[in-house]
């Protein structure tokens, strides 16, 4: 029996609900002190002075860093890896902490204040006074003067931002319905329950600078690249170490002040030193989700083929990040429509840096298309679910290759079973209970199915036990369970005698944790390292003369159940730890890696599902409710359908927490962020989630691994908000273009 | 945060001495709002005197009404069968707030001492005349959603957060304290103040008086309190609406209405209380009084949204405590109190 596809309990819940699980604030670092940030008030101009004599004097206070004292670093690497980090489309603030007098967004880190406790620090931080020269900062998409084109998210050649294909000025104008509509959409921000931190020890090894970092990191060899880049240093002379994350949906992991404030602080006080940083300051320093604005043209004929698509997005970031939210990522890719231009708009404004958020690109350039998909369907007079099966996309339409596996039609078959979708009346404004009018909607949710290279380590000891490690991230997903389940399998072990490592940068080498391609690659990878030990461990047995397995080629022999045995005769073999006591070897190890191959140039790789969603809404009072929420996916074949189902209704409770309520607004006059808290920044309470039935198709990939297996870390979290956005549709008959959907836009007015 | 100190406080005369003559002293009970504030550099205390160890945890017989202690938990009060009862106004308020956690550890006179959630004040780099008297209001031309409809000032648009004053208010509770010059009684209506050009000060409370317990007068009408929020628990009222009423002879006798969320303080209606008395109850005559209620509104750039908003579950709360439309819970609970109910339910139990 496979442990993987069995809804197996995490394998590090104990550990987390009891504390045990270490976070990197955690870590017991002896000889720590402590780091307070003080941040800039304004959002655009230069610190004139900084007076840091009374917080240098207050009690405890070792060290004030600040732009004038602070050491100075490299500029930040134009690419790591494939992603592009700096210019248009790139993926990070490429403004280095300290360096300059400069402000470019409120909330900036202006200086550190470094004392032997963390309340010294804290309020030391409080006693610098800073001196502005400030001028207007432009916060405001329309009116910014600084507007580009990205050519491209990310750096990626095959994801260009500014595209056409077909003619769809033609298409338009030739269409006989046409439907043009605007969406905005509000800055929302990851705030994971664990704050950011940084603890950085610096030390001689060999003479030489090195940096031990345990970071709230979800990207461990790019951080130690960033690292080294600016520090000046080898990249073998920093180890990063996050063996736990509390959450990031995003954050964590593309943007550098905080490790490297810690960083220079510890070298300056030659101490290590912690900085973790408060909820205020994650509307600063984290990243966010972008404001956006798109406008969303269709053309169609009238029973309902879409002849042609725009979609046009304006966003923004901040002065020195060109990160651009890529809104046309499902747009491109979901229906069947010959004639599409995407073009995306990035206004560069004195506001913190955004980031990817849990489906970027794809939760709110979704909504937009999925709602206007429904807008259509209201208008043509067609049922939504059918307009979308006159759409259907039996490759993909923008680049014409096949899908490696595509069931959407059974998701929209059964998710509209299990909500009752054909026994609601389709009418508008029609079903009532109460004060209460109640409304049904529905959208295609997707998301790209992605795999990276990686590599792992595959170790087999005397005991019989096993240990398998690679660098990549626990976030909460489920990592730590998943990739013991694989690597269970692949060395023919039960689960319990397997071990899986990962969170140091030391460990053989895994990409960034994100884009919901972890499983998908790093699952390969552990199994490339268990058959390698075990082929190793194959050669052992067919080289020793006492083995019952002398003599036999590494071909004749298999790995079963936890012994190896010969095929033609299962019965012949012996325990992989008799092997090793007898040839008196405490382990065996043994490195491999996994990639994936020209099946990236053939197919085109996604996830799909289909949401649907009921609502009540009390008009009078501006109130919506999601009364339930079905999802039907079609995303491979899972590893583990217990925290499968987790991920996914967490996703889809994020989804409708961007619907219903989150929402960060910068003050129009100094922007900064108004609101800074979890009480008044809101995210979904259990109450204001309901049931969420979540049903997969469980079909295994043919094409992305031997395991099937995609990620699904996102999918839950889009399609949600047009879902609900639709269904507030139905029950109203009003037309909400504008998220999160606050009763202030629904009460009567 | 800022260097205090801390110091117990074994009796009320004992705390109240110690700090009256020190203005740099504050009580601390729950510390559920005051922690927070410390930590965001709000509130720099030099002193802190805890009063939560104080013999203030009864809630008894009084009068023919309630005598809550002033340390009495929001919990017990809430759950309190007399209160639940006799005041079901008050344990919606309490139980339509805060979190179980929260409420566990806040006290009955602490949760209407809670400072504004005007985000501005709670930001110190920003201009706050409530936070640091004559900075300006940074709210007034900033964003203003949650801000206030009537009785701001030039100085101070916030509003009062607290669910519970609002239920006290329609109650016309009376709060007891110990100040520096012996006990007194406050009528709960005169506890807050408008902003004014004072808007640092929130109540009528002089510097080191301490509330010993909210009394509840005798009163065997109906009360209720119903309140609208951005998200179903946990979050602050966008409005709200306490409603106490007797009635006798199929008609109303006396009516007394309080509004939370649109003022610096619970928002009493007496010409609508004046227009409700000695009729017969209707949604007409609510409407009527809706309309009156809301007719000096002030709304500011963002907060227009609360006046249909506030009409509408005025009307409401007046429907539901007169018995002409169905409680949507259980009196007592949060459930009779949050207007849309909980996700999930496809509609509120009938």
């Amino acid at each position: 029996m496979p442990a993987t596809g069995k809804p197996l309990d995490r394998v590090d819940g104990r550990l987390k609900v009891t504390g045990a699980a270490r976070y990197t604030a955690e870590w017991d670092v002896p000889g720590l002190v402590y780091g307070a940030v003080v941040d800039s008030s304004i959002a655009h101009g230069t610190v004139q002075a900084i007076d840091v004599a009374a917080a240098r004097n207050a009690p405890g206070v070792l060290a004030v860093l600040t732009h004038e004292n602070a050491p100075r670093l490299q500029p930040l690497p134009d690419k790591v890896g494939e992603t592009q980090f700096r210019g248009e489309g790139g993926i990070t603030e490429t403004r280095q902490p300290l360096q300059s007098a400069a402000i470019e967004y409120a909330g900036q880190p202006l200086a550190v204040v470094v004392a032997d406790t963390y309340e010294r620090a804290r309020h030391a931080a409080t006693l610098v006074r800073v001196t502005y020269a400030g001028q207007a900062p432009q916060l405001a998409m329309a009116t910014a003067s600084r507007k580009t084109l990205p050519e491209t998210f990310l750096g990626n050649n095959k994801e260009k931002l500014q595209v056409t294909v077909g003619n769809p000025e033609a298409a338009l104008a030739a269409a006989p319905v046409r439907l043009e509509a605007v969406y905005e959409s509000a800055i929302t921000h990851h705030n994971p329950l664990e704050l950011l931190a940084t603890i950085a020890r610096w030390e001689k090894r060999d003479g030489a600078d090195f940096l031990t970092l345990y970071d709230t990191t979800r990207a461990l060899e790019v951080l130690q690249e960033v690292m080294a880049t600016s520090l000046a240093l080898p990249k073998e002379s920093v180890h990063v170490i996050c063996p736990f994350i509390g959450g990031a949906f995003g954050a964590k992991g593309w943007l550098y002040a905080p490790p490297l404030l810690t960083a220079m602080a510890a070298r300056v006080v030659g101490r290590p030193v912690k900085i973790e940083w408060r909820r205020q300051d994650m509307f600063a320093v984290a990243g966010q989700r972008a404001a956006t604005r798109q406008t969303l043209t269709l053309g169609a004929t009238r029973d309902g083929r879409i002849t042609a698509l725009r979609h046009d997005t304006l966003t923004h970031s901040s002065q020195s990040s060109g990160f651009t939210e890529p809104c046309a990522r499902v747009s491109r890719m979901l229906y069947a429509v010959p004639n599409m231009s995407f073009a995306h708009q990035l206004a560069h404004l004195h506001l913190p840096s955004p980031c990817p958020m849990r489906g970027p690109g794809e939760t709110v350039g979704g909504w937009a298309l999925e709602c206007a998909i429904d807008e259509l369907a209201a208008k043509l007079n067609l049922d939504p679910v059918e307009l979308r099966l006159r759409n259907y996309a039996e490759k993909n339409p923008e680049t014409g290759k096949p899908w490696s596996s595509k069931h959407l039609r059974e998701c929209y078959a059964r998710g509209r079973q299990l909500i009752g979708w054909d026994a609601r009346n389709p009418q508008p404004r029609s079903m009532r209970e109460g004060t209460q009018l109640i409304g049904y909607g529905m959208a295609t949710t997707m998301y790209p199915a992605g795999r990276r290279e990686a590599k792992a380590r595959a170790t087999l000891f005397a005991d019989g036990r096993a240990l398998v490690q690679s660098a990549t991230h626990e976030l909460g997903n489920g990592a730590y369970t998943v990739f013991r389940q694989i690597s269970a399998d692949a060395l023919a072990l039960p689960v319990e005698r397997v071990r899986f490592e990962l969170g140091d940068s030391s460990l053989p080498s895994a990409p960034t944790t994100g884009g919901s391609t972890t499983t998908a690659t790093v699952g390969p990878a552990a199994q490339a390292a268990a058959q390698a030990v075990l082929e190793a461990l194959k050669s052992l047995a067919g080289r020793d003369p006492a083995s019952p397995l002398h003599g036999a080629a590494p071909e004749a022999i298999e790995a079963r159940e936890g012994r190896l045995v010969l095929k033609s005769s299962p019965a012949t073999g012996e325990e992989y730890g008799a092997i090793l006591r007898r040839t008196k070897l405490p382990s065996l190890v043994a490195t491999d890696g996994a990639k994936p191959g020209e099946e990236r140039e053939k197919y085109s790789f996604y996830s799909f599902g289909a949401v649907f969603a009921q609502v009540r809404v009390d008009e009078a009072s501006g109130t919506l409710r999601v009364a339930r929420l079905c999802g039907v996916y079609d995303v491979g074949r899972l590893m583990n359908p217990k925290t499968a189902h987790s991920q996914i209704i967490g996703g889809m409770a994020m989804g409708l927490g961007a619907t219903l309520m989150e929402a960060t607004h910068y003050d129009a006059r100094t922007g900064r962020a108004v609101v800074r808290n979890l009480a008044d920044y809101h995210v979904p309470s259990m109450a204001d989630t309901p049931d969420m039935q979540v049903e997969w198709l469980g079909i295994p990939d043919p094409h992305i691994s031997e395991l099937g297996a995609r990620g699904i870390g996102e999918i839950g979290c889009v399609g949600t908000a047009a879902a609900i956005t639709n269904a507030v549709f139905h029950a109203t008959g009003r037309r909400l273009r504008s998220l999160p959907l606050t009763p202030d836009k629904l009460v009567n007015s | 945060m800022h260097p205090f100190q801390y110091q117990r406080a074994e009796s009320a005369e004992q705390a109240v001495a110690a700090v009256a003559p020190n203005p740099a002293a504050t009580f601390i009970a729950g510390g559920t709002s005051h922690v927070d504030l410390m930590k965001e550099d709000v509130h720099r205390p030099a002193l802190l005197v805890d009063v939560s160890a104080l013999p203030l945890r009864e809630i008894s017989a009084f009068e023919g009404g309630l005598r809550i202690g002033a340390g009495v938990s929001n919990t017990a009060a809430a759950y309190h069968a007399d209160v639940q009862r006799r005041y079901p106004a008050v344990s919606e308020a309490l139980l339509a707030g805060a979190s179980m956690q929260i409420r566990n550890m806040a006290t009955m006179a602490g949760n209407p001492l809670q400072r504004t959630r005007c985000p501005y004040f709670r930001d110190p780099t920003q201009a706050c005349n409530k936070r640091q008297p004559g900075s300006g209001c940074a709210a007034i031309g900033g964003y203003n959603h949650v801000h206030a409809l009537f009785g701001a000032s030039a100085a101070c648009i916030a509003t009062h957060p607290s669910d519970l004053a609002v239920a006290l208010s329609a109650l016309d509770a009376r709060v007891q304290t110990l100040g520096p010059r012996g006990p007194r009684t406050i009528a709960f209506p005169e506890l807050h103040r408008l902003p004014g050009d004072t808007p640092h000060l929130d109540t009528v409370l002089a510097h080191g008086e301490l509330i010993t317990s909210i009394d509840l007068l005798a009163f065997t009408g109906r009360s209720h309190y119903l309140k609208v929020r951005e998200r179903a628990s946990y979050a602050y009222a966008l409005v709200s609406c306490a409603v106490a009423l007797e009635m006798s002879g199929g008609k109303l006798q006396r009516v007394r209405v309080a509004l939370g969320g649109v003022a610096h303080k619970p928002w009493r209606l007496p010409a609508v209380e004046a227009m409700l008395a000695e009729q017969p109850p209707s949604e007409k005559l609510f409407r009527a009084a809706a309309q009156a209620a809301f007719a000096d509104a002030r709304p500011l750039k963002h907060n227009a949204y609360k006046v249909p908003m506030g009409r509408d579950l005025l009307v409401r709360a007046l429907l539901e405590t007169s018995g002409l439309r169905p409680l949507q819970g259980p009196a007592g609970t949060a459930f009779a109190a949050s207007v849309g109910g909980v996700a999930g339910q496809l509609a509120a139990p009938r």
